[in-house]
């Protein structure tokens, strides 16, 4: 069975649509990634399965209660870690749980002992009676993870859990997260923009852009979708068109991607052309910085499918034109 | 039913035990009434030469507009709490939660009513020992603290209701200070009503501070209006009923922008 199916969501917040028709379906006990650049939709997904915000097309169920239709059973079977913490900062890490539990559901022994379990599983015990506000950003985090847990909700929901950490504060909460996906026999939909994390942690993941899925699969077959290597060319000047001509006109070349003054040519053999690529760029008169030979990574099928997206000032753009219509700074909804 | 009755309770209780942490809070909690008591009792104290005010003292006669002004400020910065809530995201983690949306109002507009009662107690004790005697007794009292309780649920209603739709700590600033004085000129918290200018006198019958101040005068002036005080009490509770429904109302119009 699905714990999660989405079917031609569509959203529009007054003059941006958010959401395009966004598909996918996740199923039960499964880590789903929903990849993307910023403003690309997946928090407005993710929000719409929390049932925080309405859409105005499409179909969602999850844990086989309609979104739309019975809002409080979908509550009921989900814990939901908001992009932005929601912790309570003046009240103490136990004091949180307590209450977001009681809210949940869970009383008395039950709870003081599922409390104490998830203080203790998410690294926080030493610090249950201290108010939330000397917490660090990653305990913060777990904090939030936490929550989210508290009544052992049957699908959870996590907007860019790692976002604003350190990488150490990351790879600890990316271990949390694997072992409550073994321990708490859990469906996680998981939201991010770092490709490591969807590799790392997403059995089967789509890449949302522009408020539509792009591609889905796992990680091991998107990647295979991109056959052979990449050759990445670091461009001396800001001369990238005609360089992403000359390249792309060869005929090993599969396909040429510019990215600022990264021209990146997906081909059988990378070692192969190279000499092929760089005499090319030679006959165009463009100056070469540097140039790499890499696998496949998810970083290539990212930037394959997410073309211009990926480039910061789009992804800013978005963002800004998003924020009016919520009455919040530029981050994603 | 109970389950909004246990949600509002437990909500209460997070707001108040937050609130407990802040011991200068706290301090100016239990000070600022104190204040207002000594230093209007001191700069107003010869208006009770003009008519109007009978036989009693002015500290007397000030005492139920203090606690009423109280109750009313309070209540109309309430909403203040409901901005941190939104921007530290609390409100959205328990809109994905089972949690009772009414609770989530609820609970805030109950909250300020509490604390303008704790508020009145503090200066009817301080009032006390200045000498100001309830005639009405400990029904006076009583009086007293049930109409500070719903003067500051009712304008903490307003204010919760104006929190979800400015979402903006600026222009709650502004719209609380834009009501503040004016409202409590147009009453006769300070001064009596007969040497009120006709049409200000007139014009506080429909100031919803100036019921609370004629009903919790009854408690504390000597020859008390039951009729007059349930009279106002009923005023100022359907007044609640009403700024409750306004913020229920704002909280779906925040929902929808969600």
């Amino acid at each position: 069975m699905d714990a999660i199916v989405v079917e031609g969501l569509r959203k529009r917040y007054k003059q941006v649509l958010a959401l395009d028709g966004v598909s996918f379906a996740v199923r039960e006990g499964e880590i789903f990634g929903l990849l993307g650049p910023n403003g690309a939709g997946k928090s407005t997904t993710v929000r719409i399965l929390a049932t925080l915000t309405a859409f105005d097309e499409g179909r969602a169920e999850v844990a086989g209660h309609s979104v739309q239709h019975d809002p409080a059973a979908v509550r009921r079977a989900i814990g939901y870690v908001p992009q932005e913490s929601g912790v309570d900062r003046d009240a103490t890490g136990r004091e949180n749980l307590l209450l977001q539990g009681r809210i949940q559901g869970v009383r008395g022994a039950a709870l003081r002992t599922r409390v104490d379990e998830l203080l203790e599983g998410l690294g926080l015990a030493h610090a249950a009676d201290r108010t939330a506000r000397t917490y660090s950003g990653g305990m913060r985090r777990r904090l939030d993870v936490a929550l989210g847990l508290v009544h052992r909700p049957a699908v959870l929901f996590l907007d860019e859990p790692t976002t604003g950490l350190d990488p150490e504060a990351r790879a600890a909460l990316w271990e949390e997260l694997e072992r409550l996906a073994r321990v708490e026999t859990l469906t996680i939909l998981l939201t991010t923009h770092y490709l490591e994390e969807a590799d790392r942690l997403a059995g089967r993941l789509v890449i949302v852009s522009r408020g539509t899925v792009v591609v889905e699969g796992t990680p091991e077959a998107l990647k295979q979708t991109l056959q052979g290597d990449s050759v990445t060319v670091e461009l001396e000047a800001a001369d990238g068109e005609r360089a992403h001509t000359a390249v792309a006109a060869l005929p090993e070349v599969h396909e040429a991607v510019l990215d600022g003054r990264q021209l990146r040519a997906f081909v059988d053999q990378g070692a192969r052309s190279v000499a092929t690529i760089v005499s090319a760029l030679d006959a165009a008169a463009v100056s070469i910085h540097a140039v790499t030979i890499a696998r496949p990574s998810l970083d290539e099928v990212y930037l394959h499918y997410t073309g211009r997206d990926f480039r910061a000032e789009d992804a800013e753009a978005v963002a800004a034109a998003r924020a009016p219509a919520g009455g919040r700074g530029g981050r994603e909804r | 039913m109970p389950r909004i009755v246990a949600h509002t309770w437990w909500m209460i209780g997070r707001q108040l035990r937050n609130l407990a942490r802040e011991p200068i809070w706290i301090a100016l909690l239990l000070i600022q009434p104190m204040i207002w008591l000594l230093l209007y009792g001191q700069l107003f104290r010869n208006v009770v030469k003009l008519p109007g005010f009978g036989a009693v003292s002015y500290v007397t006669f000030l005492t139920p507009g203090i606690v009423v002004m109280n109750a009313f400020f309070g209540g109309t910065w309430s909403g203040m709490a409901m901005i941190q809530d939104l921007d530290r995201h609390v409100l959205e983690r328990f809109l994905a939660t089972r949690s009772s949306r009414i609770a989530l109002v609820l609970s805030q507009v109950v909250r300020s009513g509490l604390i303008a009662a704790v508020q009145a107690l503090i200066i009817l004790v301080v009032a006390l020992a200045l000498g100001v005697r309830a005639h009405a007794g400990a029904p006076g009292w009583l009086l007293v603290l049930l109409t500070s309780f719903l003067v500051g649920c009712a304008f903490g209603g307003v204010s919760h209701g104006m929190a979800l739709i400015f979402r903006k700590e600026a222009t709650m600033i502004a719209a609380a200070n834009f009501v503040g004085l004016p409202l409590l000129f147009l009453s006769s918290t300070l001064i009596a009503r007969t040497s009120m200018p006709h049409w200000m006198a007139g014009l506080a019958r429909f100031n919803p501070v100036e019921w609370g101040v004629v009903a919790a005068r009854q408690g504390v002036l000597p020859g008390a209006d039951w009729g007059s005080a349930a009279a106002h009490l009923g005023l100022l509770a359907g007044l609640t009923v009403v700024t409750v429904g306004f913020a229920t109302w704002a909280f779906q119009v925040y929902r929808r922008s969600l």
